[in-house]
């Protein structure tokens, strides 16, 4: 390509010339790779470093900038066999990053503390049943004081920081009773062991620290993994526009960097990069990823037009707008301001716990101290035994109970093809009672192909798909797939606007508009049923036409089903006309469906539903769904869904199936189980232990067995969210080919869809 | 019990060790890229015949 392509704002400047960046790297798959990649752009002038990082698929580079630039080490890297797409950090990843490091650095100060503590407070324990003397047992609880108090200074910084923040915005969280049961846990101990007592806590506080810390670890590095896929997924996907600088030259730049007023030139075939206004140039858009309508719409100048559409047939030149530029965006941004204001905040099942839970473990700690106190024990005694009982209170199997099984969950999905946006999402996919759909994009696929239904000569079908190699039209790239031998014919030449033509076996062929192939008025009124667009192709005297529409995603029936077998209610809603929807409605049969909706219409069903108690999923890909999105009580999108969509979403899901819908629901139903068994677990702990601690007959010796002993039932629990439910075995009739495999980037190609052709 | 005196410095300090051992294989990044890492070792162009 001639024009230049400025990736500037992927660059970052260094010292003295030297320039970084970060690349997403497709098909690496072996050690191979990795030298072919880091030898090749070695020896590439200029360049001073290049590391792959094999778990996240990306490519670090440092070059010096006199001698190449960032356009020239993508090109060398095509050369060497790999497309690299250069990669944005998001802030919130690497934030993670940190917080990760952090978390795990805690998680090695508590193991070595815990270790060791152990180590003398098992002698303790036989010693206190033998022959120990009082001065080896003090000197034992002294060492213990000096490894677990600055340890538990450190790595319990998580949850005193998290417990502070909550306390200040008035608020109970799970971190409260944690951070109060190991600090007066030391405290008591410490107080103990100066008192020559036989007892300490200090290895049941250490070791709880260690046990929570690795449940936190967990979490937080499942959703870093994810995000991380989610970020790959972003810079391949990641849209470019032609900018007409002022000079009059073209420049290839990111779709993100360019701003309002900028000159954005759209040949036929791509996808508009922003919202904007036409200058000049007539052609179609089709603009089913922002209305759901499949028509196309003949645009001129003057007329607005939107990120995600496509330019069907004729070059357009656009001047940018500012967000909102359009009546649409700026609707669908008003409603979308109201959706999430009115928003009720679901409270997550572990804060509602620890709301209730913080209460009646301190009020108990309370009246047993007044208990004791009334039936005549000492002051310190009764304080004691009150500490005791916040002790084994302290909330580890409880803290565990619900993170471990969400690790196990997000891990499962992720494997389906499913990547969570948001935590709690998990708990409420499993509350859903009404699953809404939208047509265009959601229950048909993104991209439109060749009708299965029609019926033509499979000979002529693969000489129009091979001519349609040759061409950018969607229409003919919807052909082109069909293509069996992928190689163009050499002499074909496309007539912009009206097709493509090439002498095939000495005879002319022509692919495209109807004039062009010369079709016959009959022909051509056959061929227009107003709902499919087609495409005419002559060859040798004989004529066909192939229509192209949106199918149905493969397995959309089947997921329907098993759905509506789960007993929820589903609705179809769409912004597409009547005579469109009510085919797919049909074959799916879904009884429930509404055509010709605007945002507000779906909102407002939306609404009607919650007033009658029931909880939504909505599952849209539309720039039109993203209110719908944001106001239903939780939200799945395909992962070529438009940005504003997306970004509302509380999952996304990949690949040309449905069935990550069903599994979403049906994975986060058995979680939600397996979280309340959990928590009914960890109730009937604290129901055995504490009345041992009220009566005052709990050891440190107890404290520990029982702590670790729940928090191991409770993650063996969390487990067993790996085995798939019955329930979900009789959904899925026929495995899918291969078992859970996490998917590794970049995906196959039919997964993505590259967005600009 | 004399025993203690040194037994139990020495399983700290080892321990210690251990601890200080991690901290500075994260600080180095060598926790960055576990599955680059695991076949990293594979090729053996670095052995100069």
């Amino acid at each position: 390509m001639a024009e230049a392509l400025d990736l500037s704002m992927f660059v970052e400047r260094r010292h003295a010339g030297a320039a970084h960046m970060t690349l997403a790297v497709e098909d690496v798959a072996c050690a191979g790779c990795i030298r072919k990649i880091e030898s090749g752009l070695g020896k590439l002038p200029g360049v001073i470093d290049a590391r792959l990082n094999f778990t996240q698929r990306r490519l670090a580079v440092d070059w010096h900038e006199d001698k190449i630039d960032a356009a020239g080490i993508i090109k060398a890297l095509e050369r060497i066999g790999y497309r690299a797409y250069p990669f944005a950090s998001e802030r919130v990843e690497s934030d993670e990053g940190a917080q990760v490091k952090w978390l795990l650095k805690c998680l090695a100060v508590a193991g070595f503390a815990a270790m060791n503590v152990m180590l003398l407070s098992v002698s303790v324990w036989a010693g206190n049943v033998s022959d120990m003397t009082q001065e080896t047992r003090d000197l034992f609880h002294w060492l213990s004081a000096l490894i677990a108090l600055p340890a538990a200074a450190y790595a319990g910084q998580p949850f005193l920081h998290s417990a502070l923040k909550a306390l200040r915005a008035r608020e109970l969280n799970m971190d409260v009773p944690i951070s109060l049961g190991v600090a007066l846990a030391l405290g008591l101990s410490v107080y103990e062991t100066a008192a020559h007592a036989a007892h300490a806590y200090f290895d049941s506080a250490i070791m709880l620290l260690f046990f929570l810390l690795c449940g936190r670890y967990l979490d937080l590095a499942m959703r870093r993994k994810t995000r991380m896929f989610a970020g790959n997924l972003a810079s391949v996907k990641a849209e470019f526009a032609h900018r007409l600088d002022p000079g009059g030259e073209l420049t290839r730049i990111p779709a993100i960097a360019l701003n309002p007023g900028d000159r954005v030139l759209v040949r036929p075939g791509e996808r508009i990069p922003a919202d904007g206004i036409l200058i000049n140039g007539r052609s179609d858009v089709d603009e089913s990823l922002v209305t759901g309508e499949t028509l196309h719409r003949a645009v001129g100048a003057g007329a607005a037009v939107y990120a995600g559409s496509i330019n069907i047939s004729g070059a357009l030149m656009m001047r940018v707008t500012a967000a909102g530029g359009g009546t649409l965006v700026e609707e669908v941004e008003r409603l979308l301001e109201g959706a999430i204001a009115s928003k009720s905040r679901t409270v997550r099942l572990a804060d509602r716990v620890a709301r209730l839970y913080a209460p009646v473990v301190h009020l108990t700690a309370a009246l047993t101290a007044i208990g004791w106190l009334a039936a005549g024990a000492t002051l310190h005694d009764a304080i004691v035994i009150a500490i005791a009982v916040l002790i084994i209170t302290c909330p580890c199997a409880i803290a565990l109970a619900i993170p471990t099984v969400q690790v196990i969950a997000a891990g499962r999905l992720f494997c389906s093809g499913v990547i969570l946006n948001s935590g709690d999402a998990v708990e409420r996919l499993a509350e859903v009672d009404t699953v809404i759909f939208d047509k265009t994009g959601t229950l048909t696929l993104p991209d439109p192909a060749v009708d299965p239904a029609s019926d033509i000569d499979p000979g002529l079908l693969e000489r129009a798909a091979r001519l349609a190699l040759s061409s950018r039209h969607p229409l003919a790239v919807a052909l082109a797939d069909k293509a069996q031998e992928r190689i163009p014919y050499p002499d074909a030449v496309e007539e912009p606007g009206q097709g493509v033509h090439a002498m095939i076996d000495g005879q002319e062929a022509r692919l495209g508009s109807d004039d062009f192939c010369g079709l016959s008025e009959t022909q051509r009124q056959v061929a227009n049923d107003g709902e499919a667009s087609f495409i005419a192709f002559a060859h040798a005297g004989r004529t066909a036409t192939i229509h192209i529409r949106q199918s149905l995603r493969p397995d959309a029936a089947a997921v329907v089903k098993a759905l509506a077998g789960r007993g929820l209610r589903l609705i179809v809603l769409s912004g597409d006309r009547a005579a469109a929807v009510a085919p797919v409605a049909t074959q799916l049969g879904i009884r429930d469906w509404r055509a010709g909706l605007k945002p507000a219409d779906k909102i407002a069903v939306i609404d009607q539903l919650k007033a009658q108690g029931r909880r939504v999923l909505m599952v849209g890909d539309g720039l039109n769904d993203a209110p719908a999105l944001a106001a239903a009580h939780v939200s799945v999108s395909p992962i070529t869904a438009a940005h504003l969509a997306q970004a509302q979403a509380d999952a996304l899901f990949l690949g040309n199936r449905l069935e990550p819908v069903l599994h979403a629901v049906a994975v986060s139903q058995q979680a939600r189980l397996l979280m309340k068994q959990n928590l009914a677990l960890a109730v009937v702990y604290n129901a055995l232990a504490v009345p041992l601690a009220i009566a005052g007959l709990v050891t440190p010796l107890i404290a520990a067995v029982a702590m670790s002993g729940s928090s191991i039932l409770v993650t063996l629990n969390a487990l067993r969210a790996w085995i798939r439910s019955p329930r979900e075995s009789q959904d899925r009739r026929k495995p899918s080919p291969g078992k859970a495999v996490p998917p590794s980037f970049p995906l196959a190609r039919d997964e993505w869809r590259e967005v600009s052709p | 019990m004399n025993v203690l005196a040194y037994l139990i410095p020495v399983a700290l300090l080892l321990g210690l060790t251990g601890l200080v051992a991690f901290l500075w294989s994260l600080k180095s990044g060598q926790y960055d890229d576990l599955d680059g890492a695991a076949i990293r070792i594979l090729p053996d162009d670095d052995i100069k015949n």
